[in-house]
């Protein structure tokens, strides 16, 4: 299961507004430790698909997210919870070091 | 604070940023930066730069860069977020802030060679020396490679490509000696080898 993508147009619905943690990935095509992480979040999310959603963001594509939450480096991966940014992980990691991360949601 | 220009220059449109080195580096990563920013500073130590001149001249015909001489940074001012660099003048003291957006560190790198100083000869850029484009080193039998042995390119496959040169190098070098060809013996029939404990769980954090 791949996650899903989140843009402009959806972020008020698809994250501020959900009932759940939601795990914004901030991306680009152009940014190598991006791809690197992505099919490791991907993994995350299909082995915790009721504990948090897991979102991807392109910021060539809605750079005015990237400005409105103040990205300067990415991979940046923001968790937002009742609409409220909770935790920010910055940079590729590998996959135990970021379910570390994120054991507050997953457990 | 940023320390790759290529990586994280695309966050910083229209905003007004520093570098700060005085070496070839800083001069291309402030160039390429301008290409975002409004405005780029170079924030260099002293009043003449070691880069290049063809380099120093492209940063000084663009209009974008101005040069902050004689000037080191002290402290790094914002929360959340970079503001602004504090300053102080290494001719007088004297202290000032320059507000600002981001700071790209474009200072140089120390190869990190510790281990061998002492034991095997240095360039003058501090990293380890080696025959030509082998991995040779000043010692017969110890061979280097990667970024401790190229201060130019410094790139993941440039230092995997040298890994295979120096495996090459071990190869010949045993060869030279009568023992390739040979298989491995048994590591638990070599005297004095210690024994493999299974290793505990690394704790990542």
């Amino acid at each position: 299961m791949t996650a899903k993508a989140t843009t402009s147009a959806t972020f008020e619905q698809d994250v501020l507004q959900a009932e759940g943690p939601v795990l914004v990935d901030f991306w680009a095509e152009w940014c190598g430790p991006c791809r690197m992480v992505s099919p490791v979040l991907d993994q995350i999310q299909s082995e915790h698909p009721d504990k948090i959603t897991i979102l991807k963001l392109n910021v060539d594509e809605n750079p005015d997210l990237a400005m409105k939450y103040q990205i300067t480096s990415i991979p940046a991966m923001k968790v937002f919870n009742k609409g409220a940014v909770e935790t920010t992980i910055i940079g590729a990691k590998p996959k135990f070091a970021l379910e570390q991360d994120l054991a507050a949601y997953i457990g | 604070m940023s320390y790759c220009a290529t990586c994280d220059g695309f966050f910083f449109r229209e905003r007004v940023i520093a570098v700060v080195g005085g070496g070839d580096s800083a001069m291309e990563e402030a160039t390429f930066l301008t290409k975002f920013a409004s405005k780029v500073y170079i924030i260099h130590r002293r009043d003449e730069l070691r880069a290049s001149k063809i380099m120093q001249e492209r940063a000084f015909k663009n209009e974008k860069i101005e040069f902050v001489w004689n000037s080191e940074v002290v402290d790094i001012l914002g929360d959340e977020a970079v503001t602004g660099v504090v300053l102080e003048d290494t001719v007088d003291g004297s202290r000032r802030d320059l507000a600002l957006d981001g700071v790209f560190v474009a200072i140089g790198n120390d190869p990190r060679t510790h281990l061998v100083h002492d034991k095997l000869d240095l360039t003058a850029e501090g990293t380890v020396w080696v025959d030509g484009r082998s991995s040779r080193t000043s010692v017969p039998g110890v061979f280097a490679a990667g970024d401790v042995i190229d201060p130019t390119y410094r790139q993941a496959v440039t230092a995997a490509g040298s890994g295979t040169v120096a495996a090459l190098d071990v190869e010949h070098f045993l060869a030279a000696l009568g023992e390739a060809g040979a298989p491995a013996p048994d590591a638990a029939e070599i005297d004095g080898l210690p024994g493999a404990e299974p290793v505990a769980k690394v704790d990542a954090a």
